[in-house]
């Protein structure tokens, strides 16, 4: 892996993204924490390590994932042209397993038995099943219970491929409550495990650690867009819930200043109706699971309940690259309600073949946004993060289908 | 010389060892708390934790999180937490009150807002979570200025290097979490808290409470003997929890068992 800006260097050594990030972590986490970080360092600068990772990504996961010109949906909207980077068709169906395989690798090599995970959509937590599989590690996975109804198929997966999944049914049981969760574990069993986190959220190193393993995303797609357009894209979007996918993709371009990056949150019902997911359209810093970044908080400093259609979206906070990426005015922040992402769900599907997940579909949806608004001589890479055959479920019980 | 340093040498100049119990505030209702806290030292309290609830308590087990979401489900805020200790203070001007939460709630009020509102309330130590002294400098340095005492948690794997830089930031007392665990948890081994004990002596000369897992008095003296002070949290909130809406019977038990645990330590 080679470093990929040359003039942007973030986080700082003690993980500070401008003013976010961090390590608020009881005590008890900090020392695993320092060691994770110091087996990170060194093997990121490992040839071994680079070499077996590299094995892996190719050989396992299946990369490079391919760019594809959706010629026909471009076409449809009128004005840029969409391109997709196809993510979607990895191992497990997702980018997730990018930072999963990575992240387990490092297990290994750190002397760990035991690996946990919190998941959302479901996507981590298969993409850490799978690997722990692999590897012959023992795996649990935590997730909110909410989550564990509406992404059934997923918990199965995990299942069958040997991991045990902990329904959480704490607070609002969904992804952050899996997360408070998975820390309390990590706590708890320390000495032998490790915990593989999904986002680029968490104490350091996880919001830089996780963005590297992803960052494969973004190297590929600048090879890929030269190669079949001559030059960079001019505008790059991906949805964001905690912000993985979108680093992985942003990362290698944040010093390419005319490339425009797109981050589309999800707004749920609305921004307006409070009941969204959007912390950094319309939420304010603060700080949770171990970092500080924009947060959805009452006036009290309680976080308070998320919504959105797709699970993996259904967090109240983002990454702290996100957090400082937005106030520095690199990247902007835009974000899609649930409707416009069935939208763009429905329309990839019909006109590409492609069932993108409803995660993916928020990405869609404000690139059949932008797209209209730009000549036809503009390129825009959407990031398909994942392929939507998870979401069935979702989809049939919104449109009133009985399976 | 704040509140709870003095407290603490006065315990130590009659041979005695602090009895820490911990409640959340507003747990079950927010009109349960002030008259908790007295009858708390009238049986034996010699400082009182204080819990802040939070919507993510993710260094609590099931009991204090459970005691949260209750109180969060009356409104409980920091800020009214902050009123329930100037009620507090109308009558007892001698007990030290020791907020313990987590950031967010403070980050959210602002540092300087929190300092000054804390002071005025009469607080007397702010315990937060997940605030290592790497993120805190502003924070301590407000605190500080004002006579509010920063306590820092101590666990089983903490290097000597941060064990000293505790011991140079903190003031009152350092708190040692005795296992690697959540609130609540029931592996706590005396030998190991007795070694590594030994280890913070040899390192600072601040007081430590010691706390996660003392579940009853036998434990309570055990655990006494080795540090400053004993904190109980989840045996007592436990109580709270089974009595329901029979509060009554909730504080008969709370007191019962802090008696149980000051006999047993005075012993």
């Amino acid at each position: 892996m080679q470093n990929s800006t040359e003039h942007y260097h973030q986080p700082d050594e003690r993980g500070h993204f401008g003013p976010y990030g961090g390590r608020f972590v009881a005590e008890t986490l900090m020392l695993p924490l320092q060691e994770l970080d110091e087996a990170y360092q060194r093997y990121m600068k490992d040839p071994d390590f680079l070499a077996e990772l590299d094995r892996d990504l190719k050989h396992y996961v299946g990369r490079p994932s391919p760019v594809y010109h959706a010629e026909r949906l471009s076409r449809e909207l009128g004005g840029a042209q969409i391109f997709l980077k196809r993510e979607d068709l990895n191992h497990t169906g997702a980018h997730k397993v990018n930072n999963t395989v990575g992240q387990a690798l490092l297990a290994k090599r750190m002397g760990k038995t035991r690996i946990i995970a919190e998941t959302g959509a479901g996507q981590h937590g298969v993409a850490t099943a799978t690997v722990a599989a692999r590897l012959g590690l023992e795996c649990v996975v935590f997730m909110g219970s909410v989550d564990v109804a509406r992404q059934a198929p997923n918990v199965l997966r995990m299942k069958l491929l040997g991991a045990t999944v902990v329904p959480v049914e704490a607070a609002s049981k969904t992804l952050k409550d899996a997360m408070n969760e998975a820390m309390r574990d990590w706590v708890t069993n320390v000495d032998n495990t490790f915990y593989i986190i999904g986002t680029v959220a968490g104490p350091h190193p996880y919001p830089a650690m996780v963005r590297d393993f992803q960052a494969v995303i973004g190297r590929e797609a600048k090879l890929q867009m030269s190669e079949l357009t001559g030059r960079l894209p001019d505008a790059l979007i991906a949805c964001v819930g905690g912000g993985s996918n979108a680093i992985g993709l942003f990362h290698p371009f944040i010093d390419d200043h005319d490339v425009l990056m797109v981050g589309v949150e999800a707004a749920g019902d609305g921004i307006a109706t409070g009941r969204h997911s959007a912390p950094l359209s319309a939420g304010r810093p603060g700080v949770l699971h171990g970092n500080r970044t924009y947060l959805m908080e009452d006036e009290d400093g309680e976080i308070i309940e998320t919504h959105s259609i797709s699970a993996g979206l259904d967090y109240p906070g983002v990454g702290p690259e996100h957090a400082w990426l937005k106030d520095c005015g690199r990247a902007q922040y835009v974000s899609i309600t649930d409707d416009e992402a069935m939208t763009g769900f429905h329309t990839l599907t019909r006109l590409e073949g492609i069932i993108p997940a409803l995660e993916s579909s928020h990405a869609i949806a404000y690139a059949m946004k932008l797209a209209p608004t730009l000549p036809s001589d503009r390129n825009i890479l959407v990031n398909l993060s994942g392929r939507g055959d998870k979401d069935i479920n979702t989809i049939a019980n919104r449109e009133g289908i009985t399976l | 010389m704040s509140r709870i340093s003095s407290k603490l040498l006065r315990l130590k100049q009659a041979g005695r060892k602090a009895l820490i119990p911990f409640i959340t505030a507003g747990d079950p209702h927010p009109e349960f708390t002030v008259p908790a806290l007295h009858a708390l030292v009238e049986a034996g309290a010699d400082i009182i934790e204080l819990g802040v609830p939070f919507s993510d308590p993710m260094a609590d087990g099931p009991v204090i999180q459970k005691a949260s979401e209750r109180a969060l489900a009356h409104k409980m805020s920091l800020r009214k937490v902050l009123e329930l200790v100037r009620e507090f203070r109308q009558t007892d001007t001698e007990t030290p009150v020791v907020l313990m939460g987590y950031l967010n709630p403070v980050e959210a009020m602002g540092y300087p807002v929190f300092t000054d509102k804390a002071k005025e309330a009469g607080v007397d130590g702010v315990l937060t979570v997940d605030m290592p002294p790497e993120e805190s400098e502003e924070f301590i340095a407000l605190l500080t200025a004002v006579d509010i005492d920063p306590i820092f948690l101590l666990a089983p794997n903490s290097s000597a290097e941060r064990i000293a830089k505790m011991g140079r930031l903190g003031r009152g007392y350092l708190y040692y979490v005795s296992l690697k665990g959540v609130t609540g948890a029931s592996h706590l081994d005396l030998a190991d808290v007795e070694r590594k004990i030994g280890e913070i002596r040899s390192l600072t000369d601040l007081p430590i409470g010691v706390g996660f897992g003392v579940k009853n008095a036998e434990m309570a003296a055990a655990v006494s003997r080795l540090g400053d002070g004993v904190v109980v949290g989840s045996a007592l909130v436990g109580k709270i929890e089974a009595a329901g809406e029979n509060t009554d019977q909730a504080l008969d038990e709370m007191t019962a068992m802090l008696r149980s645990m000051r006999a047993a330590m005075d012993a």
